[in-house]
């Protein structure tokens, strides 16, 4: 099996994009970036590297100081004529508490005026697809944080969307729920093949995950080197053992730490402000 | 089993501290032999409560009925209020400081004016009331209205709600706790309104209300009287919060922290 999103076409392409909020913050600086149809890619970097605020900005849910970003290859609002979807899953789940499961995964098909008879079998397989299928009555607060996580990305895939953004999404769950969870979602990628951008801070997290890791640094926010992951999917647990893991995870690792060391001369300003900030 | 014993707890300690302060009471005054025009026993007091029940009744549902439709208009007309509000932060800018000062005037210095500009004293009593009341659903609600999870909220803009579905699907939900806070409040106010405006409007006849009696028994010096409309006062506004409590219990048991058991 072939790594997909090497050569696919891009869909989403940053230039030059910068951000900076109106508290003189610099989340984001100069950033370059093609995301590929198909591609699973992750951004990978420490608190404060503008990895949340990429992902604000692809999603269209805040706008750029500088530079531009072109959704295939057309405006935001082109993109919305066109009904293309983006969906977002969140560091938290995000379910509204006062309504069942279903009806919480049903939502975006509700906000779009879908008819409730093909609604519900949407929901009803996206459901099953996360492995809910018998919480959908449940209210939130009666699920685990793990189980929540799964409603909130059946949520997100429900609409069948082209992209899907995820920030973080299980950063706030166990490690052991975290390694299972991140497997079914490659299972689901690898049967729907959507594009993903995966936000988070766990360097082994994105290696196993990835077919592209995309390493950022803080202060300003920035890219700083793309990696390839060129190990065959279904990943196994074994990957996670292998001498090409250490490797590319050493590698990120090390591309990171050179670039926040680089930063900090110049940047030290710019580092007590946003401590302010932060 | 495990839930009995608290609200047993719930009822029986503060029933139990009634009952040994109305000893107390009833033993002091006996044994000190205080006539009944300074303080009367709580035998007398519930005798007269007896014997007074019908101009009582009457005067207690007047006064109820009073605050009772004073909180039904508050709750709308609040709601309401709120509802623009949310809609624009001028407009919550431009109108919000005259609720403010709504709620600062106090009532007794509006009373006079307000029962002398409308003809219809009961009308002119429940715009009292009103007044009163409707500040705490104002702000309560237009707060609760405005407390949205902002993750739901992005996911509301992304999912290109438009503001209706996102009042309706989120606003509205998310405002429900706040808005029974401020209802519980509301309905003690509502009451304290309808007594102040009473005393303020002196409405004596059919119209008479529990404050009119209180009024009428002090000039009287008919003080085991003056005691039971009080006692009557009271129970209507435990009652009138624990119908809001009820109700509030009701709205939210399925999901809201505020509402569940604490073993749930």
């Amino acid at each position: 099996m072939t790594t997909p999103g090497a050569r696919s076409p891009s869909i989403v392409a940053l230039r030059g994009v910068s951000k900076t909020y109106d508290n003189g913050t610099r989340a984001l600086e100069g950033v370059d970036l093609d995301i590929r149809e198909s591609e699973f890619l992750t951004l990978v970097g420490p608190s404060g590297c503008g990895k949340s605020t990429l992902l604000r900005l692809v999603a269209n849910l805040s706008r750029t100081s500088g530079g531009s970003i072109a959704w295939w290859g057309e405006s935001a609002d082109a993109m919305i004529a066109q009904g293309r979807r983006i969906a977002f899953v969140f560091q938290s789940p995000t379910l509204m508490p006062w309504a069942s499961v279903a009806t919480n995964v049903r939502l975006p098909l509700d906000l779009a005026g879908v008819s409730r008879a093909q609604s519900m079998r949407a929901v009803a397989q996206a459901l099953a697809r996360v492995g809910l299928g018998n919480a959908a009555r449940h209210l939130p607060r009666q699920l685990s944080g793990g189980m929540q996580m799964r409603a909130s990305i059946a949520r997100a895939l429900v609409t069948e969307p082209a992209l899907l953004l995820m920030d973080e999404p299980f950063g706030a769950l166990d490690e052991f729920t975290r390694q299972r969870l991140d497997g079914e979602l490659l299972d689901l990628w690898l049967a729907q093949r959507f594009t993903v951008v995966f936000v988070t801070h766990s360097i082994q997290e994105a290696v196993f995950l990835s077919t592209r890791v995309v390493a950022m640094a803080a202060h300003p926010g920035r890219l700083v080197e793309s990696f390839a992951v060129d190990e065959p999917y279904p990943r196994s647990a074994s990957f996670r053992m292998s001498a090409s893991f250490a490797t590319l995870a050493h590698a990120v690792s090390t591309a990171v730490a050179k670039a926040s060391a680089d930063a900090l001369p110049d940047a030290a300003g710019d580092v007590a402000a946003s401590r302010v900030v932060q | 089993m495990t839930d009995l014993r608290p609200s047993l707890a719930r009822i029986g300690a503060p029933f139990a501290v009634a009952l040994v302060m109305l000893a107390a009471w009833q033993i002091i005054v006996t044994w000190q032999r205080i006539p009944p025009y300074l303080v009367p026993s709580p035998v007398l007091v519930a005798r007269t409560l007896y014997a007074d029940r019908v101009l009582l009744a009457h005067s207690l549902g007047v006064t109820l009925g009073i605050a009772l439709t004073a909180l039904a208009l508050a709750t709308i007309a609040g709601v309401v209020a709120a509802l623009v509000f949310v809609q624009s932060r001028w407009l919550e800018m431009s109108l919000f400081p005259y609720a403010i000062l709504l709620q600062v005037t106090p009532i007794v210095s509006i009373a006079p004016l307000i029962i002398i500009w409308v003809r219809d004293t009961w009308l002119a009593l429940v715009l009292c009331a009103l007044v009163v009341a409707i500040f705490p659903i104002i702000s309560n609600t237009t707060l609760g209205l405005r407390s949205v999870d902002p993750g739901l909220l992005d996911l509301f803009r992304l999912s290109r709600a438009n503001r209706w579905q996102t009042l309706w699907r989120l606003r509205v939900p998310s405002a429900l706790p706040y808005f029974f806070g401020g209802l519980r409040i509301a309905s003690g106010l509502a009451l304290i309104g309808a007594v102040v405006a009473e005393f303020v409007a002196g409405t004596g006849g059919q119209g008479a209300g529990l404050a009119y009696q209180i009024l009428l028994a002090g000039i009287q010096l008919n003080i085991p009287r003056l005691f039971a409309a009080l006692v009557l006062i009271a129970v209507a506004g435990v009652a009138l919060f624990a119908a809001t409590v009820a109700l509030s219990r009701v709205a939210l048991s399925r999901w809201h922290e505020s509402a569940l058991s604490p073993d749930a």
